[in-house]
């Protein structure tokens, strides 16, 4: 039988504009192309500017991990600047990280991946009842009764009834694939439900330390938020309090509803632990610092890379070092100056656009040649795939006790080898798995925060270099995080007191790219070669393992230059 | 259940445990509401009893999802409720099931099935720079398929700054010709909600208009309904008696800042935006982002990408200068708000002028800054 190509434009429960063309023969895949169709430009936009306001434009590259790309800008100003800020404004950032991570990854479980998992349709055939006894069996979360679960189900039989059905139209609804017992989905969408009206609570730390979300304010040398307890006007007793109880409330929804769900949906899916694990390379930058960005070995996330799953060496990462991390444009629509094969560190990058994808409207892209508007990063010439997986390896590789101890408990609960983790599977639950951890860190973080405060350090922010004509003619930095995505860094050449050079490589860049010169995959095309697809007119198998990696597609795309100009052509010396 | 076997108003109100004698009264209310004589009222009634959820098509072309993300936050009416009850969001790229050839049927569907009945929603500005090849979706550009689905539209509505008026990814030297809704579409309605992203109870509140009275909010001139737009942050400011008496915060987490002085000083836009964050504040109220220390960076305006430095304060701009103008209107408060932003006219506090005309050198050059962008007169 030949191979059938399979195009899936848009991939939707995702953020951007993401397109996967498949080849699949005999029922399981056999090829995969991976293309970002969608740029906006905005490293050009960037260049020119003050580099205090850069985090404010760079925040803007995503509006889902919002805030993060505010972070790592703030932190390659810093880092180009030598601007060490005050422990309470490492305290906030860690908070509202930590903010991020639980709202992000908990509607990525419920709203962006799970109708992957749970069938909308087999839920109104479930007794309720048996709903409330197996949610009852998995948690003490109080929303469990009969008639809950009743009230659910009869809003969704009304809603189906209507034959408006809205975003479930079209769904892979009574798939093959599909292995719920009617009443695990019925559990499934009423916390579909109440995960929607939750994820509004816990995004209002990000509204009192940084004013709004998405998109919350961040500074240049510090928080833009002060400490003053006897206040109305700045963050008081009553803030402070706010603060604790939506992290609280957080928690118990992370520990009482998430990791239930999680580990209950996942008992019956077992065999996604051998499906999807694509590349055997891992990398994470690491991140909460607990006594300064500079010193990595404090980070809650350890930084360090693993090649070939050997979680037995974790490699020293260096993002300042011009010959680990480097982009290509093989099969990017994009020039390079001395030709396609070259891989560039994004000090020394170029951006000429080069399209030569088919013109609109098309079917098929020539995956031969260029089909992407993502660049390919490499770390040390090899692919690498980060995200959560990425980083609890690298946590649980250096060895790191409460890591190790989450992992091993949800491996013992799902009854799997830690060869599990390396698949679909293994992304979604490791993706659990760190929520639970951020939800128990963010406690620590806010406990050291009044302690300061308790001992009379309310400072949030070093104003020392401000004010431009203390910077030097020319500065250079990295401003590394860890996305709820995976890997992020911003690179920015600040000259002048203007920004010469920002350059972004961020997480779906790493993971959604196109082939490299030398053909080597990278992780949404390496993770789908061999996953079986039932029906090739339902690609339900292909959308779970993209999604396992939660696709973010406007943060991956952000280059380009309309006249073809040579950009970002930086001399890394000295 | 009604002959076309959706569920109607009426329907909704009854599953929610409204009484036939409430509903009638809320029909009666309404068509006070609306204007319509009390002889409309059964005609009010009916409608209600047998009006289907709308379909709503939500589009994503250059945006960062922020605006999807910002209308989930919404408190009142709750996002559940709103996808559920109120709308049928027959296409979203972000939340619903279907993907590929799935998800394009839906869009398909809708579109033909209620051709000129469907409220079309965007998120993102549309690239025109090279045929369109910077944002493509199932193969076809934005530009196409936005063309295609306002053809059918009802009317449209226009999300975040992206769609109303180019955002980000239109600041220079706009490397794809992004463009804003309004420019590419006519003969549809059009209301532009601003901001980067909007308030969530705005983008709600704006649908809930929409379906409880069934037809367009007031717009200003830029599109805006007026509900929402048509104050400045520094006048719905709650820090707006420090400006007026001349109490700034001159450095971040100054003493000032620990006061809660006025953010003027350090770039504050709040004098040039308008938008209801001093009002409503954001996510159900919490606080806004001058309540927490920074100032307002003006993201519901066109161009406020372009009008930095965000920390150097406003007049040392072209295209603002109110504080020059303010001096210069006096105390006439009247006549400077006929004109706009040129109108910051509170100048009654000696001290505080005192203390501006010492801080401002420049800025000469007074200008409308609407004036640039296309004239749009504020009423």
């Amino acid at each position: 039988m030949a191979a059938k190509r399979i195009v899936i434009d848009p991939v939707t429960r995702i953020e951007g504009h993401l397109r996967v063309e498949v080849e699949v023969k005999d029922g399981f895949v056999t090829d995969a192309f991976s293309s970002g169709t969608m740029v906006r430009g905005l490293e050009i936009i960037l260049r020119g500017r003050d580099p205090r306001d850069a985090w404010a434009f760079a925040e803007r590259t995503c509006g889902v991990c919002t805030t993060v790309h505010a972070l790592a800008s703030v932190r390659s100003v810093e880092d180009a600047l030598g601007i060490v800020i005050p422990p309470n404004a490492e305290l906030i950032r860690n908070l509202m990280f930590c903010t991020q991570y639980m709202q992000d990854h908990v509607v990525h479980f419920y709203h962006l991946h799970a109708l992957d998992w749970v069938d909308v349709v087999s839920a109104l055939k479930a007794d309720p009842k048996a709903t409330s006894e197996l949610a009852q069996s998995i948690s003490h979360w109080p929303k469990s009764s009969t008639g809950y679960f009743s009230d659910v189900q009869k809003r969704i039989a009304k809603f189906v009834a209507s034959g408006q059905l809205g975003i479930f139209a079209n769904g892979y609804w009574g798939h093959s694939a599909m292995k719920l017992p009617p009443e695990a989905n019925l559990l499934g969408v009423a916390h579909y439900i109440e995960a929607l009206d939750w994820q509004k609570e816990i995004v209002k730390v990000h509204t009192i330390f940084g004013g709004k979300n998405p998109h919350p304010n961040y500074l240049v040398g510090g928080a833009p938020c002060s400490f003053n307890l006897d206040d109305a006007n700045a963050i008081n007793a009553e803030r402070l309090a706010y603060v604790a109880k939506l992290l609280s409330d957080a928690k118990a929804f992370v520990e009482q509803v998430y990791i239930p769900d999680l580990l209950a949906i996942a008992s019956f899916y077992k065999d996604w632990g051998a499906i999807g694990g694509g590349l055997s390379n891992y990398l994470a930058y690491g991140d909460l610092p607990t006594n300064g960005f500079a010193n990595p070995g404090k980070f809650k996330f350890p930084r360090g890379a693993i090649l070939n799953r050997d979680l037995s060496k974790i490699h020293e990462v260096d993002a300042h070092d011009p010959q680990q991390v480097k982009e290509s444009i093989a099969h990017s629509w994009y020039q390079y100056s001395d030709g396609d094969a070259a891989a560039k560190h994004p000090w020394e990058g170029e951006t000429k656009l080069n399209y030569t994808g088919p013109k609109p409207p098309y079917d098929q892209l020539n995956v031969e040649g260029k089909y992407s508007w993502l660049k390919t990063p490499r770390w040390k010439g090899h692919a690498m795939e980060v995200g959560p997986l990425a980083r609890l390896l690298v946590g649980y590789g250096t060895g790191r006790a409460d890591i190790k101890e989450a992992v091993d408990m949800v491996l013992k609960k799902l009854d799997v080898p830690v060869a599990a983790l390396f698949s679909t599977l293994g992304r979604t639950a490791a993706r659990g798995i760190e929520t639970y951890l951020v939800a128990q860190w963010s406690q620590e973080f806010y406990s050291d925060l009044l302690a300061n405060i308790k001992n009379g350090d309310s400072r949030t922010f070093n104003g020392e270099k401000w004010e431009p004509s203390t910077w030097p003619a020319s500065a250079k930095g990295v401003g590394m995080s860890e996305a709820p995505r995976g890997a992020l860094a911003h690179w920015i050449v600040i000259e002048n007191e203007k920004i010469a050079n920002y350059q972004l490589v961020v997480p779906s860049t790493w993971n959604a790219s196109p082939r490299d010169a030398s053909g080597q995959r990278s992780a949404y095309e390496a993770s789908l070669i061999g996953t079986p697809v039932a029906d090739p007119d339902k690609p339900l198998e292909i959308i779970r393992t993209i999604h396992s990696f939660d696709p973010c597609l406007a943060c991956a795309v952000h280059l380009y230059d309309p006249q073809g100009r040579t950009l970002n052509r930086v001399t890394v010396g000295g | 259940m009604s002959t076309n076997s959706r569920p109607t108003i009426w329907e909704h109100a009854q599953s929610k445990g409204v009484s036939r004698r409430d509903f009638l009264a809320a029909c009666a209310w309404m068509t006070a509401m609306l204007g319509l004589p009390a002889s409309a009222v059964a005609q009010v009634t009916k409608a209600l009893e047998t009006q289907p959820r709308i379909p709503v098509l939500w589009f994503h072309f250059q945006e960062c999802t922020c605006c999807s993300e910002s209308f989930i936050r919404s408190s009142h009416p709750g996002i559940a409720d709103i996808v559920l009850d109120k709308i049928s969001l027959d296409y979203t790229e972000t939340l619903m099931a279907a993907s590929g050839k799935q998800a394009e049927d839906a869009l398909h569907d809708t579109m033909t099935k209620y051709k000129g009945k469907y409220l079309m929603v965007v998120e993102g500005s549309v690239p025109t720079a090279d045929g369109g090849v910077y944002c493509c979706i199932g193969g076809r550009t934005a530009l196409d398929i936005v063309q295609e689905a306002a053809a059918g539209a009802k009317a449209m509505i226009c999300w975040g700054s992206c769609a109303s008026n180019g955002c980000v990814q239109a600041a220079k030297p706009n490397p794809t010709q992004a463009t804003p809704i309004h420019k590419l579409i006519s003969g549809v309605p059009i209301i532009n909600v601003p901001g980067c992203p909007p308030i969530a109870e705005v983008m709600t509140g704006t649908i809930v208009h929409l379906l409880a009275f069934d037809r367009i909010p007031q717009l200003d001139g830029l599109g805006r309904p007026k509900a929402f737009y048509s104050r400045r942050v520094h006048d719905t400011c709650y820090r707006r008696p420090n400006y007026d008496a001349g109490l700034f915060v001159n450095s971040f987490d100054d003493e000032n800042a620990k006061r809660g002085y006025c953010l003027y000083k350090m770039g504050c836009r709040g004098p040039v935006t308008y938008n209801a964050c001093g009002v409503m504040r954001w996510n159900g109220g919490v606080s806004f982002p001058i309540q927490s220390g920074h100032g307002c960076i003006g993201c519901s305006e066109g161009n406020f990408w372009d009008n930095g430095p965000f920390y150097r304060h406003l007049p040392n701009f072209p295209g603002f200068g109110i504080e020059t103008t303010a001096d210069k209107v006096g105390v006439a408060l009247g006549a400077a708000t006929a004109v706009g932003i040129a109108a910051h006219a509170i100048s009654t506090n000696i001290r505080k002028r005192h203390l501006i005309k010492e801080e401002i050198a420049a800025s000469e050059d007074v200008k409308d800054c609407r004036a640039e962008q296309g004239g749009c007169e504020i009423k």
